[in-house]
């Protein structure tokens, strides 16, 4: 009686720990399918498709050609050899140098401007519920529809913006945003500042609110200067939460389409990768090279983001000791 | 209970007899045609199709889509290679037929009623190693429109030469600017990096005797002293008769500022005509057109082919009605309305004598002649590498008028770019 009790507790025990994996596995297959179906595996064939002579005409007719959409040297009858291929694209560098352009100028603006943005915020004062909500909009507004807005009021001849520059006094004559290639990546930038500015605010007042209250007593008591308080206590206090939301944006920025495709399309000084990659994959008949390109922005991407990753854990662990 | 039964089977029964009748399909089916959004053509659709709805009971649902040529032949390009059942017909540019004719059901059968009365140069442009991929529905060739009332206020005459449109466009705005309207223009076209753009610096170049980029031989002929002249000059008007925001004018933003009387002289499509007319224009009856100026004395003037086709999709699932409605759409009834309604240049040569449509779309019989010296853009030598070609010439082109290098460099790196991208053969 008592063996056989004994026997059957080891082997519920052994069966409970079993259970408790195959409840695990089961629990988490179907995010695991679904991530396999909608991340993996369109990411596994655009590999594959960069690795081929695929064309939109006959998707599944390409045959295996190496790296030649990367890099391939070609010698020409003359003896001439020149290189060829995605990685010695000029079009490609340029459209590389405008993505981590924008996004570095769009995620600092947007990370100080949405800092603030939080602060004010995060003071008590009246009507304070209908601001939040208030601030969200620019955020709410589907990309293309504020794009196509944006559009509109940047227009060189009946845009908004002119029209009150030109009654201020700020500007002489109209000025062509979007067509002009000096001011489209500005153009490009504003919108976007103006379009991401809540979301960056959101997440910093997350992290405004879990700092507690009494830290910011003791130093009124002590007198210290609401300067150093911000530097000494704030920013320090929230810049986790702060690195989370500077992480989430990179990925974004570095992966824009939308607006740059509805606000300046074909334009080469705005021209990011995941809109040159688009263009050839569906406009030029060049698919294999396209997804050549989607691969090189995957590949960028995880890059910056594991450095971010790294380099923001060494100087946390540097404070901390 | 029974009753009911009986009575449906008996209505169903006479309904089957009814249609065997008259020999129609029994099931009214629902047949989706997609359309770039430019001007009226969309508003019109409905009652261009209407007859063919009534006589076939079927239905027709029109799919919007973006003006930019471009634009919409990346969304088809798209659909048609994985195959997308939804969409039967499709409304194609003159240009892609090379590119997409694996897609499409051959017309030839079809459409062998039609074929004889339309112009052989479109049906050829729609020939693909002798399948005809789709059929004519509108061709197009741009004019140059001028205010009538402007010219004769500053007593000047018709431009015939580029240099002509340069200074009267330059006399009139001068004048009108100081009569109080900032905003008048002298000159308005589409400056837009895309396939418009295309279209206008291939007339500049062709009517300054330089060549049309690719010749039909394969050639590639861009990079020669009058397409740099060419180029220079139409570098010359932004911002001073045309203004800076016209790198990103395409036709609609172009006739925008024709259409609110801001603009001397504008180069457009017909289809601005029926709407320069139209009665919430300013410049209702104000307007005449002429055949684009030339580079100099001799030249001739040049028009760059336009036009629009429909084709059936290979993968549509109404093949018979989709191909009937194409006939329809392509057929001499629907082609009169759109010339009418719309002023969309016939395909089918008769029509050019109609008095109806003389009578009031008065640019058509006066447009046949530009049509017919049109020049094709190198769609066909170039085959499936156009789309890139067209793309590294107007961008060769927005840098030039964005005042990016000279027009000499751009075209030399050009002419360097297409010989890479030509390799062996096209």
């Amino acid at each position: 009686m008592t063996a056989s009790t004994t026997a059957i507790g080891r082997e519920s025990g052994r069966s409970l720990q079993q259970q408790r994996r195959n409840a695990a596995i089961l629990f988490l297959a179907p995010m695991l399918i679904a991530l396999f179906c909608v991340a993996a595996w369109p990411l596994l064939r655009t590999v594959w498709f960069s690795l081929t002579d695929t064309s939109l005409n006959n998707l599944y007719g390409g045959r295996f050609i190496g790296f030649d959409n990367y890099l391939r040297v070609q010698t020409l009858s003359n003896g001439t050899v020149r290189y060829k291929g995605t990685l010695v694209d000029p079009a490609w560098w340029n459209a590389v140098w405008n993505t981590v352009r924008f996004s570095v100028v769009s995620v600092v603006c947007e990370t100080i401007l949405g800092l603030i943005v939080a602060l004010v915020l995060n003071a008590e004062f009246k009507g304070r519920g209908f601001v939040r909500a208030a601030i969200l909009i620019p955020w709410a507004i589907p990309t293309i529809v504020s794009a196509k807005m944006w559009a509109w009021m940047l227009n060189d001849q009946y845009g908004i913006i002119n029209d009150i520059l030109l009654h201020l006094g700020i500007i002489s004559s109209k000025i062509a945003w979007t067509a002009n290639t000096d001011t489209a990546m500005y153009a490009v930038l504003m919108v976007d500042i103006w379009k991401t500015t809540p979301f960056m605010a959101l997440l910093c007042l997350a992290g405004l609110q879990m700092v507690p209250r009494d830290i910011y007593e003791a130093a009124k008591i002590d007198g210290i200067n609401p300067v150093k308080v911000f530097f000494r206590i704030t920013l320090p206090l929230i810049r986790p939460a702060l690195m989370v939301a500077v992480i989430f944006r990179m990925l974004d920025a570095l992966r824009i389409f939308d607006l740059i495709y509805v606000l300046t399309p074909n334009s080469a000084a705005t021209k990011t990768m995941s809109v040159i990659s688009r263009e050839n994959l569906i406009e030029f008949d060049k698919f294999a090279y396209g997804s050549a390109q989607s691969t090189l922005l995957f590949a960028i991407l995880a890059i910056f983001v594991s450095l971010y990753i790294w380099l923001g854990k060494v100087d946390l662990s540097g404070e901390a000791g | 209970m029974s009753f009911g039964l009986d009575s449906r089977m008996l209505r169903s029964a006479a309904a089957i007899a009814v249609f065997a009748a008259i020999g129609m399909p029994v099931l009214a089916e629902e047949i989706s045609v997609v359309s770039g959004a430019t001007g009226s053509d969309l508003q019109d659709f409905p009652a261009i199709v209407k007859p063919w709805e009534d006589k076939t009971g079927n239905k027709v649902t029109v799919v919007p889509m973006p003006s930019s040529t471009s634009d919409q032949f990346g969304q088809y390009r798209l659909w048609l290679a994985a195959g997308a059942t939804d969409i039967d017909l499709y409304q194609t540019d003159v240009i892609w037929a090379p590119q997409l004719a694996d897609h499409f059901v051959d017309l030839t059968e079809a459409a062998k009623d039609l074929i004889p009365a339309n112009f052989p140069s479109i049906i050829q442009s729609q020939t693909v190693n002798g399948k005809l991929v789709a059929l004519p529905i509108f061709t197009d060739a741009p004019a140059l429109y001028y205010r009538k009332d402007l010219l004769e206020k500053y007593g000047v005459e018709v431009p015939k030469t580029w240099d002509e449109l340069t200074a009267a466009a330059t006399k009139i705005q001068e004048g009108e600017r100081a009569a109080g309207s900032g905003d008048f223009w002298g000159y308005v076209f589409q400056g837009n990096a895309y396939e418009g753009l295309t279209c206008n610096a291939l007339e500049w170049v062709k009517s300054f005797g330089g060549g049309q980029i690719v010749e039909a031989d394969g050639t590639i002929s861009v990079n020669n002293p009058k397409a740099v002249k060419a180029l220079e000059t139409a570098a010359g008007w932004v911002g001073t008769i045309s203004p800076e925001g016209l790198h990103a004018y395409q036709e609609e933003e172009a006739r925008g500022v024709w259409q609110t009387g801001n603009a001397a002289f504008m180069r457009n499509w017909p289809y601005a005509y029926a709407l320069g007319d139209g009665a919430d224009s300013a410049v209702k009856g104000k307007f005449a057109v002429t055949t684009l100026p030339v580079g100099a004395e001799g030249d001739s003037s040049a028009a760059t082919l336009g036009g629009w086709n429909i084709a059936v999709s290979k993968y549509s699932q109404h093949q018979e009605a989709a191909i009937s409605l194409a006939v329809y759409l392509a057929g001499p009834e629907a082609q009169k309305m759109r010339a009418i309604m719309e002023t969309h240049l016939p395909t089918i040569q008769a029509l050019y004598d109609d008095p109806e449509i003389a009578e009031k779309s008065p640019i058509i019989p006066q447009w046949k002649s530009v049509f017919m010296n049109a020049v094709p853009r190198p769609s066909a030598p170039t085959l499936g590498k156009y789309n890139e070609v067209s793309s590294k010439f107007w961008s060769a082109v927005h840098e030039t008028l964005s005042g990016n290098g000279s027009a000499a460099d751009n075209l030399a790196g050009l002419e360097a770019d297409l010989t890479d991208l030509k390799g062996d053969a096209w």
